[in-house]
Protein backbone atom coordinates (compact mmCIF):
# COMPACT_ATOMS: atom_id res chain seq x y z
CA UNK A 1 0.00 0.00 0.00
CA UNK A 2 1.60 3.16 -1.19
CA UNK A 3 -0.33 5.11 1.24
CA UNK A 4 0.63 3.60 4.18
CA UNK A 5 4.39 3.85 3.40
CA UNK A 6 4.15 6.97 2.99
CA UNK A 7 2.86 7.89 6.12
CA UNK A 8 5.92 5.66 7.77
CA UNK A 9 8.10 7.32 5.59
CA UNK A 10 7.51 10.97 6.46
CA UNK A 11 7.28 10.79 9.57
CA UNK A 12 9.78 8.09 11.15
CA UNK A 13 9.40 9.15 14.79
CA UNK A 14 5.50 8.40 14.59
CA UNK A 15 4.41 5.54 16.64
CA UNK A 16 1.59 5.07 14.75
CA UNK A 17 1.27 2.28 12.86
CA UNK A 18 -0.62 1.42 10.27
CA UNK A 19 -1.27 -2.56 9.66
CA UNK A 20 -3.61 -4.12 7.19
CA UNK A 21 -5.58 -7.01 8.76
CA UNK A 22 -6.95 -9.15 6.19
CA UNK A 23 -7.65 -9.83 3.08
CA UNK A 24 -6.62 -13.07 4.13
CA UNK A 25 -7.41 -13.50 7.89
CA UNK A 26 -9.52 -16.06 9.79
CA UNK A 27 -11.09 -13.88 11.47
CA UNK A 28 -12.88 -11.87 9.02
CA UNK A 29 -14.20 -15.27 7.33
CA UNK A 30 -13.60 -14.17 4.33
CA UNK A 31 -11.41 -11.58 2.26
CA UNK A 32 -12.41 -8.35 4.22
CA UNK A 33 -9.24 -5.94 4.16
CA UNK A 34 -9.10 -3.70 7.34
CA UNK A 35 -6.26 -1.16 7.31
CA UNK A 36 -5.90 -0.65 11.13
CA UNK A 37 -4.19 2.43 12.59
CA UNK A 38 -2.45 1.24 15.87
CA UNK A 39 -0.14 3.07 18.50
CA UNK A 40 1.30 0.36 20.47
CA UNK A 41 -1.97 -2.17 20.89
CA UNK A 42 -4.68 0.30 20.75
CA UNK A 43 -6.82 0.42 17.64
CA UNK A 44 -6.94 4.54 16.65
CA UNK A 45 -8.32 3.82 13.34
CA UNK A 46 -10.55 1.35 11.36
CA UNK A 47 -10.51 1.35 7.19
CA UNK A 48 -12.39 -1.41 5.13
CA UNK A 49 -11.54 -1.91 2.06
CA UNK A 50 -13.80 -3.75 0.24
CA UNK A 51 -14.47 -4.89 -3.36
CA UNK A 52 -12.21 -8.43 -2.52
CA UNK A 53 -15.36 -10.68 -4.11
CA UNK A 54 -17.11 -8.07 -5.96
CA UNK A 55 -18.97 -9.98 -8.48
CA UNK A 56 -21.28 -7.35 -9.93
CA UNK A 57 -24.41 -8.94 -8.81
CA UNK A 58 -26.41 -6.27 -9.70
CA UNK A 59 -25.36 -5.41 -13.32
CA UNK A 60 -25.40 -9.20 -13.90
CA UNK A 61 -29.54 -9.11 -12.56
CA UNK A 62 -29.87 -6.37 -15.14
CA UNK A 63 -29.48 -9.33 -18.26
CA UNK A 64 -31.33 -11.88 -16.58
CA UNK A 65 -34.84 -13.02 -15.81
CA UNK A 66 -36.19 -13.20 -12.45
CA UNK A 67 -36.19 -16.70 -12.02
CA UNK A 68 -32.63 -16.59 -12.31
CA UNK A 69 -31.70 -13.74 -9.92
CA UNK A 70 -33.20 -16.25 -7.34
CA UNK A 71 -29.88 -17.95 -8.01
CA UNK A 72 -27.22 -14.74 -7.80
CA UNK A 73 -29.06 -13.60 -4.39
CA UNK A 74 -27.81 -17.17 -2.61
CA UNK A 75 -24.35 -16.18 -3.18
CA UNK A 76 -24.54 -12.47 -1.47
CA UNK A 77 -25.71 -13.34 2.21
CA UNK A 78 -24.79 -17.04 1.72
CA UNK A 79 -26.00 -18.16 5.23
CA UNK A 80 -29.56 -16.55 4.37
CA UNK A 81 -29.93 -18.10 1.08
CA UNK A 82 -33.43 -18.74 2.16
CA UNK A 83 -34.07 -15.49 3.22
CA UNK A 84 -32.61 -13.47 0.16
CA UNK A 85 -34.75 -15.66 -2.07
CA UNK A 86 -37.90 -14.76 -0.51
CA UNK A 87 -37.16 -11.04 -0.65
CA UNK A 88 -36.77 -11.56 -4.42
CA UNK A 89 -39.86 -14.01 -4.52
CA UNK A 90 -42.05 -11.38 -2.19
CA UNK A 91 -41.20 -8.77 -4.21
CA UNK A 92 -41.66 -10.01 -7.67
CA UNK A 93 -45.11 -11.35 -6.19
CA UNK A 94 -46.00 -8.44 -5.21
CA UNK A 95 -45.24 -6.46 -8.30
CA UNK A 96 -47.64 -8.61 -9.99
CA UNK A 97 -50.60 -9.26 -7.62
CA UNK A 98 -49.55 -13.20 -7.33
CA UNK A 99 -51.32 -14.66 -4.10
CA UNK A 100 -49.29 -17.74 -3.59
CA UNK A 101 -51.00 -20.92 -1.47
CA UNK A 102 -50.96 -20.73 2.13
CA UNK A 103 -48.56 -23.74 2.50
CA UNK A 104 -45.96 -22.30 0.29
CA UNK A 105 -46.35 -19.20 2.70
CA UNK A 106 -45.61 -21.89 5.74
CA UNK A 107 -43.07 -23.35 4.45
CA UNK A 108 -41.38 -20.47 3.24
CA UNK A 109 -41.50 -19.08 6.92
CA UNK A 110 -40.06 -22.37 8.54
CA UNK A 111 -37.28 -22.61 6.30
CA UNK A 112 -36.55 -19.16 7.19
CA UNK A 113 -36.41 -19.27 10.26
CA UNK A 114 -35.06 -22.70 10.36
CA UNK A 115 -32.21 -20.97 8.43
CA UNK A 116 -31.53 -18.35 10.62
CA UNK A 117 -30.76 -20.88 13.54
CA UNK A 118 -28.28 -22.45 11.43
CA UNK A 119 -26.62 -19.10 10.30
CA UNK A 120 -26.68 -18.33 14.53
CA UNK A 121 -25.07 -21.30 15.42
CA UNK A 122 -22.20 -20.94 12.48
CA UNK A 123 -21.79 -17.46 13.95
CA UNK A 124 -21.68 -18.99 17.66
CA UNK A 125 -19.12 -21.74 16.61
CA UNK A 126 -17.13 -18.83 14.89
CA UNK A 127 -17.81 -16.32 17.51
CA UNK A 128 -16.28 -18.32 20.12
CA UNK A 129 -13.66 -19.80 17.98
CA UNK A 130 -12.18 -16.22 16.93
CA UNK A 131 -12.23 -15.43 20.92
CA UNK A 132 -9.99 -18.75 21.38
CA UNK A 133 -12.57 -20.85 22.58
CA UNK A 134 -12.02 -23.80 19.86
CA UNK A 135 -14.88 -26.29 20.86
CA UNK A 136 -17.51 -24.08 20.34
CA UNK A 137 -16.66 -24.04 16.45
CA UNK A 138 -17.21 -28.44 16.92
CA UNK A 139 -20.25 -28.06 19.11
CA UNK A 140 -22.04 -25.40 16.29
CA UNK A 141 -21.22 -27.32 13.35
CA UNK A 142 -22.38 -30.69 14.95
CA UNK A 143 -25.69 -28.82 15.37
CA UNK A 144 -25.33 -26.99 12.31
CA UNK A 145 -25.08 -29.95 10.16
CA UNK A 146 -28.44 -31.83 11.43
CA UNK A 147 -30.51 -28.77 9.82
CA UNK A 148 -28.52 -28.80 6.65
CA UNK A 149 -29.75 -32.55 6.34
CA UNK A 150 -33.41 -31.35 6.63
CA UNK A 151 -32.49 -28.69 3.75
CA UNK A 152 -31.03 -31.55 1.48
CA UNK A 153 -33.61 -33.48 1.85
CA UNK A 154 -36.09 -31.38 0.71
CA UNK A 155 -33.99 -28.47 -1.39
CA UNK A 156 -31.57 -30.95 -2.70
CA UNK A 157 -28.61 -28.83 -1.63
CA UNK A 158 -26.91 -28.04 1.63
CA UNK A 159 -26.03 -24.69 0.70
CA UNK A 160 -26.89 -22.60 -1.57
CA UNK A 161 -30.30 -23.91 -2.00
CA UNK A 162 -32.57 -21.53 -4.32
CA UNK A 163 -35.57 -23.22 -3.12
CA UNK A 164 -37.90 -20.36 -3.81
CA UNK A 165 -39.16 -19.54 -7.11
CA UNK A 166 -41.28 -16.70 -7.69
CA UNK A 167 -44.74 -17.90 -7.07
CA UNK A 168 -43.78 -20.61 -4.38
CA UNK A 169 -41.56 -23.23 -4.09
CA UNK A 170 -38.79 -25.50 -6.83
CA UNK A 171 -40.75 -28.75 -5.62
CA UNK A 172 -42.26 -29.49 -2.55
CA UNK A 173 -41.35 -30.41 0.77
CA UNK A 174 -40.11 -34.23 1.56
CA UNK A 175 -42.65 -36.56 3.46
CA UNK A 176 -40.76 -36.34 6.26
CA UNK A 177 -39.52 -33.31 6.91
CA UNK A 178 -42.24 -32.44 9.50
CA UNK A 179 -41.09 -35.59 11.12
CA UNK A 180 -37.13 -34.36 10.64
CA UNK A 181 -37.76 -30.45 11.79
CA UNK A 182 -39.27 -31.86 14.77
CA UNK A 183 -36.93 -34.24 16.27
CA UNK A 184 -34.66 -31.42 15.46
CA UNK A 185 -36.27 -29.42 17.54
CA UNK A 186 -36.24 -32.07 20.41
CA UNK A 187 -32.45 -32.26 20.19
CA UNK A 188 -31.29 -28.62 19.56
CA UNK A 189 -33.61 -27.48 22.74
CA UNK A 190 -31.26 -30.12 24.70
CA UNK A 191 -28.38 -28.84 23.31
CA UNK A 192 -28.87 -25.10 23.74
CA UNK A 193 -28.47 -24.91 27.18
CA UNK A 194 -25.13 -26.57 26.70
CA UNK A 195 -23.48 -23.71 24.77
CA UNK A 196 -24.85 -21.75 27.87
CA UNK A 197 -22.48 -23.66 30.09
CA UNK A 198 -19.77 -23.85 27.64
CA UNK A 199 -19.67 -20.09 26.76
CA UNK A 200 -21.60 -17.56 28.10
CA UNK A 201 -20.85 -17.68 31.46
CA UNK A 202 -16.90 -18.19 31.09
CA UNK A 203 -15.07 -16.25 32.74
CA UNK A 204 -12.92 -15.11 29.79
CA UNK A 205 -15.04 -14.81 27.45
CA UNK A 206 -17.36 -12.31 29.87
CA UNK A 207 -14.56 -9.89 30.42
CA UNK A 208 -13.67 -9.37 26.66
CA UNK A 209 -17.35 -9.10 25.82
CA UNK A 210 -18.87 -7.06 28.43
CA UNK A 211 -18.50 -3.56 27.72
CA UNK A 212 -16.74 -3.56 24.78
CA UNK A 213 -17.77 -1.94 21.59
CA UNK A 214 -20.40 0.21 23.00
CA UNK A 215 -22.77 0.88 20.34
CA UNK A 216 -26.09 3.44 20.90
CA UNK A 217 -29.20 3.16 19.90
CA UNK A 218 -28.96 6.29 18.30
CA UNK A 219 -25.66 5.85 16.81
CA UNK A 220 -27.40 2.46 16.06
CA UNK A 221 -30.16 4.37 13.95
CA UNK A 222 -28.16 6.91 12.20
CA UNK A 223 -25.33 3.85 10.94
CA UNK A 224 -28.15 2.31 9.78
CA UNK A 225 -27.19 -1.39 12.03
CA UNK A 226 -29.99 -3.15 12.14
CA UNK A 227 -30.41 -7.28 12.96
CA UNK A 228 -29.14 -8.59 15.67
CA UNK A 229 -26.22 -6.14 16.40
CA UNK A 230 -29.00 -3.37 15.98
CA UNK A 231 -31.17 -5.02 18.37
CA UNK A 232 -28.30 -5.40 20.74
CA UNK A 233 -28.20 -1.46 21.35
CA UNK A 234 -32.07 -1.06 21.59
CA UNK A 235 -33.15 -0.65 18.28
CA UNK A 236 -35.90 -2.05 17.19
CA UNK A 237 -35.68 -2.55 13.70
CA UNK A 238 -37.47 -6.49 12.99
CA UNK A 239 -38.91 -6.40 9.55
CA UNK A 240 -40.54 -9.82 10.98
CA UNK A 241 -42.66 -7.70 13.52
CA UNK A 242 -42.58 -4.50 11.65
CA UNK A 243 -43.83 -5.34 8.34
CA UNK A 244 -44.74 -8.71 8.37
CA UNK A 245 -44.48 -10.92 5.86
CA UNK A 246 -44.87 -15.20 4.61
CA UNK A 247 -47.03 -16.10 8.31
CA UNK A 248 -45.21 -14.53 10.76
CA UNK A 249 -48.10 -12.80 12.04
CA UNK A 250 -49.67 -16.04 12.85
CA UNK A 251 -46.63 -17.20 14.79
CA UNK A 252 -46.33 -15.73 18.24
CA UNK A 253 -42.74 -14.40 19.22
CA UNK A 254 -40.85 -11.86 21.06
CA UNK A 255 -38.38 -9.54 18.88
CA UNK A 256 -35.35 -9.80 21.27
CA UNK A 257 -34.19 -6.19 22.34
CA UNK A 258 -31.35 -5.18 24.43
CA UNK A 259 -29.99 -2.36 25.74
CA UNK A 260 -26.46 -2.53 26.77
CA UNK A 261 -25.16 -2.14 23.20
CA UNK A 262 -21.97 -3.86 24.08
CA UNK A 263 -20.45 -7.12 22.30
CA UNK A 264 -22.04 -9.37 24.93
CA UNK A 265 -25.24 -7.75 24.55
CA UNK A 266 -25.54 -8.72 20.90
CA UNK A 267 -24.42 -12.36 21.62
CA UNK A 268 -27.60 -12.24 23.82
CA UNK A 269 -29.82 -11.48 20.83
CA UNK A 270 -28.09 -14.25 19.16
CA UNK A 271 -28.58 -17.06 21.39
CA UNK A 272 -31.91 -15.45 22.65
CA UNK A 273 -33.43 -15.60 18.69
CA UNK A 274 -32.43 -19.02 18.13
CA UNK A 275 -34.74 -19.90 20.59
CA UNK A 276 -37.40 -17.96 19.29
CA UNK A 277 -36.65 -19.42 16.35
CA UNK A 278 -37.66 -22.85 17.67
CA UNK A 279 -40.43 -21.59 18.93
CA UNK A 280 -41.67 -20.09 15.92
CA UNK A 281 -40.99 -23.29 13.80
CA UNK A 282 -42.98 -25.48 17.08
CA UNK A 283 -46.06 -23.50 15.60
CA UNK A 284 -45.65 -23.40 12.70
CA UNK A 285 -44.47 -27.02 11.51
CA UNK A 286 -48.13 -29.08 12.60
CA UNK A 287 -50.24 -26.54 10.63
CA UNK A 288 -48.90 -26.73 7.23
CA UNK A 289 -52.13 -26.84 5.31
CA UNK A 290 -52.36 -29.03 2.36
CA UNK A 291 -52.16 -27.70 -1.54
CA UNK A 292 -49.75 -26.60 -3.93
CA UNK A 293 -46.36 -26.02 -3.75
CA UNK A 294 -46.42 -23.34 -6.50
CA UNK A 295 -49.24 -20.73 -8.18
CA UNK A 296 -49.99 -20.90 -11.77
CA UNK A 297 -47.14 -18.20 -12.78
CA UNK A 298 -47.04 -16.82 -16.55
CA UNK A 299 -43.61 -19.03 -18.20
CA UNK A 300 -41.77 -15.48 -18.71
CA UNK A 301 -43.08 -13.35 -15.79
CA UNK A 302 -42.91 -9.37 -16.71
CA UNK A 303 -43.19 -6.54 -14.31
CA UNK A 304 -45.55 -3.54 -14.74
CA UNK A 305 -43.09 -0.81 -15.01
CA UNK A 306 -42.29 1.03 -11.99
CA UNK A 307 -40.49 0.38 -9.01
CA UNK A 308 -41.04 -2.17 -6.35
CA UNK A 309 -39.39 -2.19 -2.70
CA UNK A 310 -39.45 -5.48 -0.24
CA UNK A 311 -37.55 -5.94 3.18
CA UNK A 312 -37.02 -8.99 4.78
CA UNK A 313 -35.25 -9.76 7.74
CA UNK A 314 -32.22 -12.03 7.02
CA UNK A 315 -29.83 -13.66 10.23
CA UNK A 316 -28.09 -10.04 9.89
CA UNK A 317 -30.72 -7.78 9.34
CA UNK A 318 -32.81 -5.76 6.88
CA UNK A 319 -31.73 -7.01 3.28
CA UNK A 320 -34.29 -4.47 0.88
CA UNK A 321 -34.46 -5.27 -3.12
CA UNK A 322 -35.11 -2.07 -4.70
CA UNK A 323 -36.74 -2.97 -8.57
CA UNK A 324 -36.91 -0.71 -10.97
CA UNK A 325 -38.59 -2.23 -14.09
CA UNK A 326 -39.91 -0.90 -17.06
CA UNK A 327 -41.79 -3.63 -18.32
CA UNK A 328 -39.17 -6.01 -19.73
CA UNK A 329 -38.58 -9.89 -18.68
CA UNK A 330 -35.44 -8.34 -16.67
CA UNK A 331 -35.41 -5.44 -14.50
CA UNK A 332 -34.06 -2.23 -15.54
CA UNK A 333 -32.29 -1.75 -12.37
CA UNK A 334 -31.85 -3.97 -9.11
CA UNK A 335 -30.65 -2.98 -5.94
CA UNK A 336 -30.03 -5.11 -2.82
CA UNK A 337 -29.91 -2.85 0.48
CA UNK A 338 -27.57 -5.75 2.25
CA UNK A 339 -27.23 -5.36 6.07
CA UNK A 340 -23.61 -5.86 5.90
CA UNK A 341 -22.54 -2.96 4.25
CA UNK A 342 -24.26 -0.80 6.65
CA UNK A 343 -23.01 -2.62 9.33
CA UNK A 344 -20.12 -2.40 8.31
CA UNK A 345 -19.83 1.19 8.63
CA UNK A 346 -20.00 1.01 12.29
CA UNK A 347 -16.91 -0.89 13.05
CA UNK A 348 -14.38 1.89 13.30
CA UNK A 349 -16.99 3.68 15.43
CA UNK A 350 -17.06 0.78 17.81
CA UNK A 351 -13.23 -0.21 17.53
CA UNK A 352 -11.23 3.11 17.92
CA UNK A 353 -9.60 3.05 22.15
CA UNK A 354 -9.89 -1.32 21.97
CA UNK A 355 -7.05 -3.28 21.99
CA UNK A 356 -6.61 -5.03 18.65
CA UNK A 357 -8.01 -8.52 20.56
CA UNK A 358 -10.79 -6.80 20.95
CA UNK A 359 -11.23 -4.97 17.28
CA UNK A 360 -11.48 -9.02 16.73
CA UNK A 361 -14.20 -9.76 19.35
CA UNK A 362 -16.15 -6.71 18.23
CA UNK A 363 -16.14 -7.59 14.33
CA UNK A 364 -16.97 -11.21 15.25
CA UNK A 365 -19.73 -9.79 17.19
CA UNK A 366 -21.32 -7.63 14.53
CA UNK A 367 -21.25 -11.06 12.12
CA UNK A 368 -20.06 -9.77 9.29
CA UNK A 369 -20.90 -12.02 5.55
CA UNK A 370 -18.26 -10.19 3.15
CA UNK A 371 -19.93 -11.12 -0.15
CA UNK A 372 -22.85 -9.71 1.33
CA UNK A 373 -21.10 -6.46 1.35
CA UNK A 374 -19.31 -6.83 -1.48
CA UNK A 375 -21.90 -8.32 -4.06
CA UNK B 1 -48.22 12.14 10.53
CA UNK B 2 -50.40 10.69 8.04
CA UNK B 3 -48.86 10.76 4.20
CA UNK B 4 -50.88 13.41 2.73
CA UNK B 5 -49.46 16.13 5.63
CA UNK B 6 -46.02 15.15 4.82
CA UNK B 7 -46.78 15.89 1.22
CA UNK B 8 -48.15 18.98 1.64
CA UNK B 9 -44.95 19.86 3.87
CA UNK B 10 -42.65 19.05 1.30
CA UNK B 11 -44.75 20.35 -0.94
CA UNK B 12 -44.55 23.82 1.18
CA UNK B 13 -40.89 23.85 0.63
CA UNK B 14 -40.55 22.67 -2.28
CA UNK B 15 -43.06 23.99 -5.11
CA UNK B 16 -41.27 21.60 -7.91
CA UNK B 17 -41.40 18.66 -6.23
CA UNK B 18 -42.63 15.86 -8.04
CA UNK B 19 -44.88 13.43 -6.31
CA UNK B 20 -44.90 10.05 -8.35
CA UNK B 21 -47.47 7.21 -8.47
CA UNK B 22 -46.42 4.61 -5.88
CA UNK B 23 -48.58 1.98 -4.33
CA UNK B 24 -45.84 0.99 -1.07
CA UNK B 25 -45.51 4.35 0.15
CA UNK B 26 -44.71 8.50 -0.47
CA UNK B 27 -42.53 8.31 -3.78
CA UNK B 28 -41.13 12.33 -4.60
CA UNK B 29 -38.83 13.84 -7.10
CA UNK B 30 -37.01 16.70 -5.84
CA UNK B 31 -34.86 19.06 -8.20
CA UNK B 32 -31.37 18.93 -7.59
CA UNK B 33 -31.39 22.88 -6.11
CA UNK B 34 -34.02 22.28 -3.38
CA UNK B 35 -32.68 18.65 -2.57
CA UNK B 36 -30.30 19.19 0.41
CA UNK B 37 -33.00 21.68 2.07
CA UNK B 38 -36.02 19.20 2.00
CA UNK B 39 -33.31 16.06 3.25
CA UNK B 40 -32.46 18.33 5.74
CA UNK B 41 -36.37 19.27 6.37
CA UNK B 42 -37.03 15.26 6.48
CA UNK B 43 -34.44 14.10 8.74
CA UNK B 44 -34.58 16.64 11.33
CA UNK B 45 -38.60 17.93 11.35
CA UNK B 46 -40.61 14.97 10.06
CA UNK B 47 -38.00 12.30 11.79
CA UNK B 48 -37.06 10.43 8.92
CA UNK B 49 -34.17 8.80 11.06
CA UNK B 50 -33.21 5.87 9.48
CA UNK B 51 -31.68 5.91 5.96
CA UNK B 52 -32.18 2.53 4.87
CA UNK B 53 -30.84 2.54 1.81
CA UNK B 54 -29.10 4.95 -1.14
CA UNK B 55 -29.18 3.69 -4.53
CA UNK B 56 -28.45 4.93 -7.83
CA UNK B 57 -30.25 4.79 -11.33
CA UNK B 58 -29.42 5.66 -15.20
CA UNK B 59 -32.28 6.74 -16.55
CA UNK B 60 -29.93 7.16 -19.83
CA UNK B 61 -31.31 10.61 -20.43
CA UNK B 62 -30.35 11.73 -16.66
CA UNK B 63 -29.36 10.06 -13.57
CA UNK B 64 -31.33 9.80 -9.98
CA UNK B 65 -30.11 8.72 -6.72
CA UNK B 66 -32.76 7.41 -4.60
CA UNK B 67 -33.13 7.67 -0.95
CA UNK B 68 -35.33 5.47 0.72
CA UNK B 69 -36.14 6.98 4.51
CA UNK B 70 -37.73 5.55 7.83
CA UNK B 71 -39.54 6.82 9.99
CA UNK B 72 -38.29 4.40 13.59
CA UNK B 73 -41.20 5.54 15.67
CA UNK B 74 -43.73 5.54 13.14
CA UNK B 75 -42.49 3.07 10.83
CA UNK B 76 -43.51 5.76 7.83
CA UNK B 77 -41.35 4.91 4.91
CA UNK B 78 -40.81 7.04 2.12
CA UNK B 79 -38.84 7.38 -1.39
CA UNK B 80 -37.06 10.40 -2.08
CA UNK B 81 -34.89 10.76 -5.18
CA UNK B 82 -32.87 13.38 -6.81
CA UNK B 83 -32.70 14.04 -10.62
CA UNK B 84 -28.78 14.92 -11.79
CA UNK B 85 -29.37 16.07 -15.69
CA UNK B 86 -25.65 16.57 -16.07
CA UNK B 87 -24.34 13.71 -17.33
CA UNK B 88 -21.33 14.83 -17.87
CA UNK B 89 -19.86 15.85 -14.41
CA UNK B 90 -22.76 14.21 -12.18
CA UNK B 91 -22.90 15.95 -8.81
CA UNK B 92 -25.49 16.05 -6.05
CA UNK B 93 -24.50 17.12 -2.43
CA UNK B 94 -23.74 14.47 0.42
CA UNK B 95 -25.82 13.50 3.46
CA UNK B 96 -23.81 11.85 4.85
CA UNK B 97 -23.87 14.42 7.47
CA UNK B 98 -27.33 14.06 8.33
CA UNK B 99 -26.87 10.45 8.29
CA UNK B 100 -23.50 8.67 9.07
CA UNK B 101 -24.97 5.52 7.21
CA UNK B 102 -24.81 7.50 3.93
CA UNK B 103 -21.01 7.09 3.81
CA UNK B 104 -20.31 4.12 2.31
CA UNK B 105 -23.33 3.91 0.27
CA UNK B 106 -22.50 7.40 -1.35
CA UNK B 107 -18.42 5.92 -1.87
CA UNK B 108 -20.76 2.57 -3.66
CA UNK B 109 -22.67 4.99 -6.00
CA UNK B 110 -19.68 6.87 -7.16
CA UNK B 111 -17.88 3.78 -7.45
CA UNK B 112 -20.15 2.46 -9.47
CA UNK B 113 -21.76 5.43 -11.30
CA UNK B 114 -19.28 7.81 -11.77
CA UNK B 115 -21.98 10.39 -9.55
CA UNK B 116 -19.75 13.14 -6.86
CA UNK B 117 -21.03 13.84 -3.56
CA UNK B 118 -20.00 16.88 -2.86
CA UNK B 119 -18.74 17.69 0.86
CA UNK B 120 -18.17 13.95 0.99
CA UNK B 121 -15.55 13.35 3.48
CA UNK B 122 -13.84 10.32 2.04
CA UNK B 123 -15.06 9.87 -1.56
CA UNK B 124 -12.99 6.88 -2.92
CA UNK B 125 -13.67 3.78 -4.96
CA UNK B 126 -15.25 0.97 -2.98
CA UNK B 127 -15.28 -1.85 -5.11
CA UNK B 128 -13.15 -1.27 -7.81
CA UNK B 129 -9.11 -0.85 -8.04
CA UNK B 130 -8.29 2.92 -8.03
CA UNK B 131 -6.88 2.61 -11.71
CA UNK B 132 -10.50 1.23 -13.22
CA UNK B 133 -11.92 3.30 -16.21
CA UNK B 134 -15.54 3.57 -16.42
CA UNK B 135 -18.04 3.30 -14.21
CA UNK B 136 -19.68 -0.30 -15.19
CA UNK B 137 -23.45 -0.05 -13.50
CA UNK B 138 -24.49 2.79 -16.28
CA UNK B 139 -25.97 1.92 -18.91
CA UNK B 140 -24.05 2.94 -22.27
CA UNK B 141 -20.54 1.31 -20.01
CA UNK B 142 -18.79 -1.17 -22.60
CA UNK B 143 -16.49 -3.99 -21.34
CA UNK B 144 -15.72 -6.21 -24.12
CA UNK B 145 -14.08 -8.88 -22.00
CA UNK B 146 -16.08 -9.18 -19.16
CA UNK B 147 -19.36 -8.72 -19.85
CA UNK B 148 -20.83 -11.44 -22.36
CA UNK B 149 -23.74 -10.51 -24.65
CA UNK B 150 -26.47 -12.96 -24.92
Amino acid sequence: MIENREILLNDPNSERYLVNMGPQHPSTHGVLRLVVGIKGETVDSVQPHCGYIHRGIEKMCEHITYPQIIHLTDRMDYLSAHQNNHAVCLAVENALGVQVPERVQYIRTIMDELSRIASHQLWWATFGMDLGALTTFFYGLRDREKILDIFEESTGSRFLQSYYTPGGLMKDIHPDFQKHVKEFLVYFRKLLPEYDQLLTGNVIYRARSINMGLLSKEDAINYGVTGPSGRGSGFSCDVRKHKPYGVYHKAEFNEILRTEGDVHARYMVHMDEMRESMKIIEQLIDNIPAGDFIAKMKPVIKLPAGEYWQSVETARGELGVYIVSDGNKNPYRMKFRSPNLSNLGVLEKLSIGHKIADLIAIGGSMDYIIPDIDR
Amino acid sequence: MEDIKIKESIQALCPDALFVENKQFIDVSLPLEHFRKVMEYLKQTLNFNFLVSVSGVDWEKHFSVVYHLRNTQTNTMMAAKVIIADRQNPEVQTVSDLWQTADLHEREIFDLFGIKFTNHPDLRRLFLDDDWVGFPLRKDYVDTVNIVER
